[in-house]
């Protein structure tokens, strides 16, 4: 998997954040519009993407976007 | 493993009450502006329905009884056992199921059992009775089932309120040699109760002052702890995990056709989640009927509400192979392959 394409598709779930404010840097529970469904939404998305499941601790514990990133990419 | 297979039985009926009174998600007052409309996008919940005060899961069930006995043309006296399947008891003692008999007017030699669970509850309300009534000594069974969440739940809490309704029903059940077997797949997760709990009003943690303050965890989130907290996410991980693993265990474990399903009923958690457990199991997306854009989550009732307002026709006219699979609060959750033929569907109940 692609650090630039996550970051993407986790960009995709967000409407009014517009994209270019989502980098592998971003403390994304910092994001104005984030919420539980925006992280629902992205749960989903790496089931969907990755095949991957991520846990509620694993959003919880995940400071930016690479973070999350490397999550995923340890249980592929 | 816990599977099961149960002989003998054949349902006979089904039937569905749910309030008047209707809850209007778009004005609840737990959302901020413009959340109403991101949540029932996700969720597909655009309304439900809310008991008035008086009224408990036992007056909805109740109402459903008596309607699906009248008819079939069964007498009341003729009910040899009595399961209700919810959390909403009426009273800690006695058991609700007692009460009912009483009420229904059925005999005091009907065997009457509560089974205190929330959204696995009808397939697991399945397994107890037809395991009960399949060596022909109970020869017709009522399984009432039904949630009533707004009793349960703060509403001023947007992550579980705008989700979930209230509603009752029953099924009746009857001793039957040529009946298909109903096939079980039934398992559950203590180590994960904190997903979905209220903290006080048992008795580990009974109610004191300190229970009833309303307490705010965030914008939109106000609760007390006599009422339910979810670990959204948390349970939003299981419910895409666990039960597509459940369905095809129960497939594989009794050699079932997918392809000779005619309706997959999901728990009617949330229109994103069961579009997710379809595709996993590869389902035919046609062949699953929802619920709950009009009545939202009813827990354990979901599965039979479904049935009564989706597929009434089919399961009145003809032969219908089902494929149900309930998961929720425990963590609990089970799958279970039934085969009805011309059932008896009473209209929809609006009390």
């Amino acid at each position: 998997m692609e650090l630039n394409e996550f970051i993407k598709n986790v960009a995709d779930q967000f409407d009014e954040t517009d994209a270019s404010e989502i980098t592998a840097t971003t403390a994304f529970h910092n994001l104005d519009e984030y919420s539980s469904l925006i992280a629902l939404s992205i749960m989903s998305m790496v089931d969907d993407e990755y095949d991957v499941q991520l846990k509620g601790d694993d959003m919880r514990g995940a400071v930016t976007v690479e973070d999350l990133f490397n999550i995923v990419k340890s249980k592929i | 493993m816990g599977f099961l297979k149960t002989q003998n039985v054949r349902i006979a009926g089904v039937a569905a009450a749910v309030p008047k009174q209707i809850k209007d998600i778009p004005n609840l007052s737990c959302f901020a502006p413009g959340e109403a409309e991101k949540t029932m996008a996700l969720t597909g919940v655009r309304q439900s329905r809310v008991c008035p005060p008086e009224m408990c899961c036992s007056d909805l069930c109740y109402a459903s009884a008596e309607k699906l006995l009248s008819e079939l043309g069964w007498a009341n006296e003729e009910i040899d056992i009595l399961i209700f399947v919810s959390l909403s008891r009426d009273y800690m003692t006695p058991a609700t199921a007692n009460l009912l008999q009483n009420r229904l007017g059925l005999s005091t030699e009907c065997v009457t059992i509560d089974i205190p669970f929330a959204c696995s509850g009808y397939v697991y309300g399945m397994s107890v009775i037809s395991s009960m009534m399949q060596n022909g000594c109970l020869k017709k069974g009522l399984l009432l089932v039904g949630e009533t969440t707004s009793k349960i739940q703060s509403p001023l809490d947007k992550t579980l309120y705008p989700l979930h309704g209230d509603g009752g029903t029953a099924t009746a059940l009857e001793y039957d040699e040529n009946a298909k077997p109903m096939m079980f797949h039934l398992a559950g997760d203590g180590g994960r109760a904190e997903a979905i709990i209220n903290p006080d009003g048992g008795v580990r943690n009974p109610i004191t002052e300190e229970s009833l303050k309303m307490v705010e965890f965030g914008p939109g989130i106000t609760r007390n702890r006599t009422q339910s907290i979810i670990d959204g996410m948390g349970v939003f991980d299981f419910s895409m995990t666990i039960p597509p693993k459940s369905i095809k265990a129960l497939e594989e474990h009794f050699e079932i056709n997918q392809d000779e399903i005619d309706h997959f009923l999901i728990h009617q958690a949330n229109k994103y989640l069961i579009d997710k457990i379809v595709r996993k199991i590869k389902a035919d997306p046609t062949k699953v009927p929802y619920s709950l854009q009009v009545y939202g989550n009813i827990s354990s009732g979901t599965i039979p509400l479904t049935m009564v307002t989706r597929i009434r026709e089919d399961l009145q006219n003809g032969h219908q192979k089902l494929l149900g699979c309930g998961f929720g609060s425990g963590l609990s959750w089970a799958s279970m392959c039934i085969e009805t033929d011309k059932i008896v569907v009473p209209d929809l109940i609006e009390l």
